[in-house]
């Protein structure tokens, strides 16, 4: 009747969990009180959780990327006192059985759940803005990825309370991963987690990259169209070409798992190599997946906060598409002593250096854009600053890894942790903080506390280094990763340093959430409204709308006649809002609970199939088939807004602007 | 009906954009491309991998797949008369090519799982070798499809009955449904190449 799941499941005698269970129970009754106290379960159903605004759908996958941020970092700093303390003798508190699935849930969480529900987010709430369009090609389907990506991250956070997760590393390699090693539930909810989510991926690619062809504003052309949205656009191509392989890759196992078939086991002529093949086929695009957004939200930023227009737009738009192709053809990198043979290694090594080139031309891009700009140190610019630098270094050590000669040396050592989180954290998660700041008075009107943002920035800057400058020392004296315990004495103090930079990363964690709490609390005074949706003085049209947005967006479409389309029509005395023009009903899609509740009976299929309790798989499989055709079969999918009630909004919002410049 | 007309009237004159239904659908075919290349590959790699299991040659049973073949590559043109009608508005006569294509569809697809549990039968199921493995998969995850397939005409039959006239929707979820097939069709003729073939030669 329950498959594989009984009592012994729940892990009751492992105090680490139980506390884990009570803090999570705590909050979450909190939050429910909170919403039935104040009577907004209504208003989050029919506003939020069936949105299909792009904005809000934004707004809720960073909601989800943040809380996947604490749980991510809860694993990280777990590891770095166990290392801290499991030293000579000492067993430290985490039990290798407990510690293997904390590294392995970090690294899952914090790539598909905290990087890409951010990133997911972030392109939400610009691009439709940024191109002048009122929603996205596909607003049904945009919920359902939201939803997808949702349900799977609860999978994961599941199998803290009930079973185990993964203990094989991120990407759950073979054959460690097969049943005949892993006889648990952990890979099947690693698998489940991953495979659900990669259809919200797939599905967002396949919506921005449709919207961002068919939805620009007239007058758009692809070489006026903004950074950002370019680099969207390269990453939605990456999407389309690397998630199907994760998805044949996570397939492949579970065939293994499930049906007992021989692709990457030891038996019957399985290939493990295969799978590293295909899993680093995805895993390679999906770093540039990441790291290209950054990239855009950079841009955006140093070209706003120095007063001047993009230094060389198109290299920048050549550098990017570059990347975005070069991406495919260096996977070979991650297994150099697979042994291939020195030509094909050398070929991937040589790919790899020269995407150090488009890379560098934006450094030196957004550095000549700064160059003799009237700069603004705004906090949004520390995150720029203290990227180029971190990301710098990071794309070195890069290079170093590139070779293949020094990467034998090198591999699967603490020296490739500390090379990718120098990326990661200094290119992707600097990147999208920054954008967080930068756009966060659009999306919801008002700005963030500058103040803690500098506080919070200067804490992860130097945190960062702490935490892992001694973890490149630490590789070249041949720590390996995932290592539990260890008793060589030099290691210690080095590791020490480590869980210092933690603690420093957690303290602007905290700084982060002070600076929320303290922005929303703040945010009727004078200096914190934004009234004129315009709040850096910025050149792309998603500022020339109202901050937030009304939920068409614009009421008349703008027209484009440069690249800095907004910038463009303040020089030239363009009003790009139209104000008082010929307004026209606007037609817009109605919300659906449909992405919800596939998204709810995608939980449940997950889980039934997780426990073998296959019934409860069948059903979540037939309500997801149902919903998909009930949708289809709904007519009532769409309606239009009268031209009273946009008269209403635009007026108010003139009248905010008025409001505004009389005050100056 | 009625409301469904005004709909439609007021979706002629307003859009400045084209529906993206059709291009989004391309778009998500190319993924399904991917997909199935990715297995080819992994098809290519352990296609001699027979870990003292039966090869190729000695398990396939080249006749029925070639009137498998056969009938699906018929049922893309049914599907494609079925097409016709709907440009012409012919409800009727789009839901007769339509069913035809159905029933060829589920003949091929009782073709293929009778070859397969013959497979099975015989000892020679996906757990057998990594060549067995490589092969159930790729084919099996055609045979979905064909599958998921069936149930969308089942379910786009099931809208149109009683139309007189179809609308832009309905004309778009046809002419996807229609793209998927003829993907299929396509995928199919390299399963039948680079897998049956080349396995007997």
């Amino acid at each position: 009747m329950f498959g594989k799941l009984t009592l012994s499941a729940i892990p009751y005698d492992v105090p680490i969990l139980v506390g884990t269970f009570i803090g999570a129970a705590i909050a979450g009754l909190a939050v429910v009180g909170l919403i039935t106290y104040y009577g907004k379960w209504g208003y989050l159903w029919r506003e939020w959780l069936t949105s299909v605004d792009h904005k809000r759908i934004g707004v809720m996958y960073i909601v989800v990327a943040l809380v996947a941020l604490f749980r991510g970092f809860a694993d990280a700093i777990m590891m770095r006192s166990q290392l801290a303390l499991a030293y000579a003798g000492n067993p430290g508190y985490l039990p290798p059985h407990h510690y293997d699935q904390i590294f392995s849930a970090h690294g899952t969480i914090m790539i598909f759940f905290m990087a890409m529900a951010f990133m997911q987010g972030l392109m939400n709430i610009v691009v439709p803005l940024q191109i002048g369009a009122r929603d996205v090609a596909f607003p049904f389907v945009n919920t359902l990825s939201f939803w997808m990506t949702t349900i799977s991250f609860l999978l994961v956070n599941v199998s803290l309370f009930i079973g185990e997760f993964s203990q094989c590393g991120w990407l759950a390699y073979p054959p460690l991963s097969e049943q005949q090693f892993s006889p648990g539930v952990g890979v099947d909810y690693y698998i489940w987690a991953v495979q659900l989510s990669g259809v919200g991926t797939l599905l967002t690619g396949v919506n921005f990259f449709a919207t961002i062809v068919k939805m620009r504003a007239p007058g758009m052309t692809y070489m006026r169209m903004p950074v950002f949205t370019w680099t969207i656009f390269c990453t939605t191509v990456l999407i389309m070409v690397a998630f199907p392989i994760l998805t044949v890759a996570m397939g492949l196992l579970g065939l293994d798992r499930y049906l007992g078939m021989h692709f990457f086991t030891n038996d019957g002529g399985g290939n493990q190599m295969l799978y590293l093949s295909v899993i680093w086929g995805w895993g390679h695009p999906e770093v540039y997946i990441l790291v290209l957004p950054a990239f855009g939200a950079f841009s955006e930023i140093t070209q706003t906060f120095s007063r001047k227009p993009l230094f060389g737009y198109k290299t920048m738009v050549y550098a990017t598409a570059s990347i975005m192709v070069l991406s495919l053809v260096v996977w070979v990198h991650h297994f150099f002593t697979m042994g291939a043979g020195p030509n094909v290694n050398a070929f991937f090594g040589i790919m790899t250096m020269i995407i150090a080139v488009p890379t560098g031309v934006k450094i030196f891009n957004w550095l000549f854009t700064m160059y003799k700009g009237r700069i603004e140190f705004h906090a949004t610019m520390y995150w720029v600053i203290g990227f180029m630098i971190t990301f710098s270094i990071g794309g070195m050590t890069g290079v170093m890894l590139a070779i293949p000669a020094s990467d034998f040396v090198l591999h699967n050592s603490l020296f490739v942790i500390a090379h990718f989180h120098n990326v990661i954290i200094g290119g992707v998660y600097f990147g999208y903080v920054a954008a967080m700041n930068f756009w966060f008075p659009k999306a919801f009107g008002f700005k963030l506390n500058e103040a803690w943002g500098k506080r919070a920035f200067w804490l992860w800057f130097v945190g960062f280094y702490f935490a892992f400058v001694p973890l490149y020392v630490l590789g070249f004296e041949g720590m390996t990763r995932r290592m539990n315990h260890y008793d060589n004495p030099e290691w210690h103090p080095w590791l020490l340093l480590a869980e210092v930079g933690a603690v420093m990363i957690a303290c602007g964690i905290v700084c982060q959430l002070t600076q929320l709490y303290v922005s929303i609390r703040d945010r009727n005074l004078a200096e914190n409204r934004d009234l004129t949706g315009d709040p850096w003085n910025a050149r792309t049209l998603e500022w020339s709308t109202s901050s937030p947005p009304p939920f068409y967006n614009f009421a008349i479409l703008p027209e484009v006649h440069e690249l800095d389309a907004f910038a463009h029509d303040k020089e030239a005395g363009i009003d790009t809002r139209q104000a008082g023009g010929n307004y026209q009903p606007i037609h817009m899609p109605k919300n659906t609970a449909c992405g919800f509740l596939i998204g709810a009976f995608s939980f449940v299929l997950g889980f039934g199939a997780i426990w073998y309790i296959w019934w409860l798989a069948a059903v979540g499989l037939i309500g997801v088939i149902a919903t998909v055709i009930a949708r289809s079969s709904d007519n009532d999918v769409d309606y239009y807004v009268p031209v009273s009630e946009v008269v209403r909004i635009e007026q108010e919002h003139t009248h905010n602007l008025m409001a505004a410049q009389a005050a100056e | 009906m009625a409301q469904n007309m005004t709909a439609d009237a007021a979706h002629a004159h307003d859009e400045h954009h084209e529906s993206p239904v059709v291009f989004g659908f391309w778009l998500y075919l190319m993924t399904d491309c991917i997909i199935f290349g990715t297995l080819f590959a992994v098809f290519a790699v352990l296609r001699d991998q027979f870990a003292g299991g039966p090869t190729g040659h000695e398990v396939f049973e080249l006749s029925g797949v070639g009137i498998e073949t056969a009938i699906l590559l018929f049922s893309s043109i049914t599907y494609g008369f079925g097409m016709i009608a709907a440009h012409e508005n012919k409800v009727s006569t789009m839901r007769t090519w339509l069913g035809v294509t159905f029933l060829l569809g589920l003949g091929f697809l009782f073709m293929e799982i009778r070859e397969f549990s013959h497979m099975i039968a015989e000892g020679n199921g996906p757990d057998r070798s990594a060549f067995l493995s490589s092969f159930f998969t790729l084919v099996g995850t055609h045979g979905l499809h064909v599958t998921c397939g069936l149930l969308w005409m089942a379910v786009l039959l099931f809208q149109t009955a009683g139309k007189t006239e179809l609308n832009e929707r309905m004309i778009g979820k046809l002419t996807c449904l229609s793209l998927f097939w003829h993907f299929l069709d396509i995928v199919w003729i390299c399963v039948f190449t680079f897998v049956y073939l080349m396995s007997v030669i």
